[in-house]
């Protein structure tokens, strides 16, 4: 009766079930009553009202009857929420890292992707990482949610149980595009699996550069890329030394890449904007990245260049 | 002296002048009564604004990817929507307008124990309203975090965030100083020999209410400048770049703010507990009961807060005490709707539109509580939590309570307070319109959120189309439903038939004087009864 995608579906959905049983009978119990009375006690049938004096006992009853039900509810929520703190030992880690509107995974070896593949019928363990604000971790056919929150080492984990595709949404608000912030779940047979992370290649960003440092911490990735993808900006790659049109006052004209324009592009964003890219979106970031460190962040461009 | 010189001319305070002429007789008015109608004015238009600006996002979310609007301005809507409705429409509206108007009635005084202080609240509230409205002109744009401002996406967005947070710091005033006015009120200010069990339910709710806004406003006043000073100042109170934490936010918000949904929903069952009775030529069933449950309410609902957090990597055991508690506070809300059930039992029920009203916010109510109680399950609460799920509940809870409480009471009370009748039959035509354009609005976001439909989100993934398209016709239904309503009533306030005292047979106290009442409400002296459903 319950699906097997993960396996929280079954205590999650029961929980919901049982709850929603108990209010369904309340709320037609309730609703038939009051409109059973407001009929037969209607003026023009009824014309005298008859007062009834409070019964303690009625009044016990109708409040320990919820009181045990609640309980009861209270019980089975939690009964199906336990297992979701208690992670298997062998689980599979797979480091979670949310950005701006991006989600990263990570597997062991420093392996990235943008896709969640996970094999069929093993624990896999999510360490939620957030690079800028808090996002929220979440894949609704799993019945699995949990906040990715900046400075915290939050986690959840799953069994997925069945083959396929699958959503995973951010669930928290984190600004423009938080409702693109989306991925693929993955399942697939273990060999599949394995022979996926085989391939995957590692991740040769230098995590020591002081530029990527600079940049990653000003969470400059979440609008331009460092593999050309075009985001909200234009990507990083290749960027260094090349010769590009730009919009300055409306007028159309080529620049080329160098100390001098990034620089610009850091502290006064809107000035010379490149050709296709809409002004006013970027920030200056005048007082936040101090004028000596803009030339480590052209170091850290030129490592971006093809060679 | 003969008896004709004590004996005082009946004057309406609509007509009564005082020191000022014209408009300021009104907006320097320190008559409850007229800064009642103060409060009702600038929320009602609020309200509207808040309204149609739901209604715009509605439209842009009839169909997937962009529609009408960019995500930007979306993103600007949903949280302007938040902020009115939040901090300038529920927050204050039944407390600030019934509770000023009836409270001191009801309970027998000539206004509230500081009639200037209650004019300075209405000050402050425009004051903080209108800095509310120009953050969304500024030039950095309208902010954009939603109306909880979580850190710390609230401290690093460009937007107007800093005058958003300084007009919530500013309408939290307004707040505290009226829940001030009312609790000394009802202490200090009944008639003589009136005890408080000898007051109505409504003036119950709006004290345990004062309570709320007393105690829990100065939180999220401190809340809110932490986070200005963490903007301004760069002092690390939540952003962990500056050595903060961001689930502290979330702690000081909703210590706050959950209690907030309190100061809410409590008026609401208070207008909901005077009018079944009246309708039904009952007393009330179950009065200590009902005026007890109110307390009960605001004690355990200080306790409740981190049910808003189960996903932000609390403790086990902080997740576990959380649900307990919520699933608690349930029960004496329960409570409440049982009585005013029982009270209908073998009455004489006239169904006139306040009743009618009171009806459908029992409906309401009830769906509102125990998808409640699905959010305070942990289990199930990771499900839907962040999800249109909650959308639709909270929107049971305040618009179909609070909301719909509000449009009971302004027919309820509107003939007392203009003396004037409204027509019924519109009315009644209203509150349908309005009942199924609500359902039709809010009961598919229920659905696609178990689905997974997240919130606040600009754009959706195609399976969850039909849900907010229908969505959407209810939004439509709805809006052409409150504007009948509004026509109706202010027709009925301007130019309907003379209102006689006490047109719904009621028995409580506002009742037995004049409508409208006068300046000082009690002309005549009156005797108190033990029971306060006795004044016949």
């Amino acid at each position: 009766m319950f699906s097997n995608a993960s396996n929280f579906v079954h205590g999650v959905d029961k929980a919901f079930l049982i709850i929603f049983g108990i209010s369904l009978f309340f709320l037609i119990l309730l609703t038939t009553i009051m409109i059973v009375f407001v009929v037969k006690y209607n003026k023009k049938r009824h014309p005298k009202a008859v007062q009834i004096k409070d019964s303690s006992l009625l009044e016990f009853t109708w409040t320990a009857i919820p009181m045990i039900l609640v309980l009861f509810m209270f019980y089975v929520g939690w009964e199906g929420f336990l297992p979701m703190r208690q992670a298997p030992a062998d689980a599979l880690n797979v480091k979670v890292i949310g950005r701006m509107w991006k989600w990263t995974f990570e597997y062991p070896g420093k392996k990235q992707s943008d896709t969640l593949v996970l094999p069929i019928n093993k624990a896999a363990r999510m360490e939620l990482f957030s690079k800028d604000v808090i996002h929220g971790f979440f894949i609704p056919t799993f019945r699995v949610k949990e906040d990715v929150v900046p400075g915290k080492k939050n986690y959840t984990w799953f069994i997925p149980g069945e083959l396929g595709d699958f959503d995973l949404l951010c669930s928290a608000y984190c600004g423009l595009s938080h409702s693109y912030m989306s991925a693929v779940v993955r399942i697939v047979p273990e060999d599949v699996f394995t022979k996926w992370l085989a391939k995957l290649p590692v991740s040769k960003v230098d995590e020591n550069n002081e530029g990527y440092k600079l940049v990653e911490k000003n969470g400059c990735f979440s609008c331009h890329s460092i593999d050309g993808a075009k985001l909200v900006g234009p990507t990083f790659k290749d960027m260094y030394g090349s010769s590009i049109d730009v919009m300055t006052n409306g007028t159309r004209h080529k620049i080329t890449v160098d100390d001098e324009y990034i620089k610009n592009s850091i502290l006064d964003p809107n000035k010379d904007v490149v050709d296709g890219y809409a002004p006013g979106i970027m920030k200056s970031y005048t007082g936040l990245i101090k004028d000596k460190d803009i030339p480590k962040i052209s170091e850290y461009f030129k490592t971006l260049k093809a060679k | 002296m003969s008896n004709e010189v004590n004996k005082i001319e009946y004057v309406s305070y609509l007509e009564h002048q005082g020191r000022f002429k014209g408009l300021k007789s009104w907006i320097f008015a320190t008559d409850h009564k007229r800064i009642a109608l103060l409060y009702m004015y600038a929320i009602a238009a609020f309200f509207f604004i808040g309204a149609l600006l739901g209604l715009l996002m509605r439209f842009e979310l009839i169909a997937p990817g962009e529609t009408i609007m960019k995500a930007q301005t979306y993103n600007g809507l949903f949280t302007v929507h938040g902020v009115i409705m939040i901090f300038m429409v529920v927050i204050p509206g039944l407390s600030a307008v019934f509770g000023n108007f009836f409270l001191p009635i009801l309970i027998g005084a000539k206004d509230v124990a500081f009639p200037r202080l209650n004019l300075f609240s209405w000050w402050i509230f425009v004051f903080g309203s209108v800095l509310a409205v120009a953050s969304q002109f500024l030039k950095s744009g309208p902010p954009d975090t939603g109306w909880t401002f979580y850190a710390p996406y609230s401290t690093t967005t460009g937007t107007s965030v800093i005058i958003a947070t300084t007009a919530a710091f500013i309408l939290g005033f307004s707040s505290i100083l009226t829940g001030l006015n009312f609790l000394v009120t009802v202490h200090q200010m009944r008639a003589p020999g009136m005890k408080f069990f000898n007051m109505p339910l409504f003036p119950w709710a709006i004290y345990a209410t004062a309570w709320i806004q007393l105690l829990a406003t100065p939180i999220v006043g401190i809340t809110l400048l932490m986070l200005i000073a963490e903007r301004l100042f760069g002092i690390g109170f939540f952003d962990p770049n500056l050595g903060g934490d961001p689930v502290l936010f979330q702690h000081l918000f909703w210590i706050y703010s959950h209690p907030a949904v309190y100061i809410m929903i409590l008026p609401a069952m208070g207008v909901i507990t005077e009018i079944v009775p009246t309708f039904c030529q009952r007393k009330v069933y179950g009065y200590k009961a009902i005026a007890l449950s109110s307390l009960a309410i605001a004690g355990v609902g200080f306790l409740v807060w981190g049910h808003h957090m189960y996903t932000s990597g609390m403790s086990e055991n902080a997740r576990w005490f959380f649900s307990l508690l919520t699933f608690i506070v349930a029960v004496p809300s329960a409570i409440k709707v049982f009585n005013w059930i029982s009270t209908m039992y073998k009455g004489s029920i006239d169904l006139k539109p306040p009743f009618l009203f009171a009806l459908a916010f029992i409906f309401l109510f009830i769906i509102g509580g125990t998808t409640g109680l699905i959010l305070g399950s942990v289990a199930t609460n990771i499900q839907v939590h962040d999800t249109s799920f909650i959308v639709a509940h909270f929107h049971y809870i305040i618009f179909g309570g609070m909301g719909f409480a509000f449009f009971a009471a302004i027919h309820y009370w509107l003939p007392k307070m203009y003396g004037r009748l409204y027509n019924f039959r519109r009315a009644n035509i209203a509150c349908i319109i309005m009942f199924i354009g609500f359902n039709t609005l809010y009961f598919p976001q229920f659905v696609i959120g178990i689905q997974g439909m997240p919130r606040r989100y600009f754009d959706y993934l195609p399976q969850f189309q039909t849900g907010h398209m229908i969505s959407t016709i209810g939004g439509v239904i709805l809006i052409f439903g409150l504007f009948y309503m509004l026509i109706n009533l202010i027709k009925g306030a301007r130019k309907g038939p003379k209102a006689p005292a006490n047109p719904w047979n009621g028995s409580t106290l506002e009742w037995q004087i004049p409508s409208p009442p006068s300046l000082e409400n009690f002309d005549e002296p009156f005797e108190v009864k033990a029971n306060p459903y006795d004044y016949k």
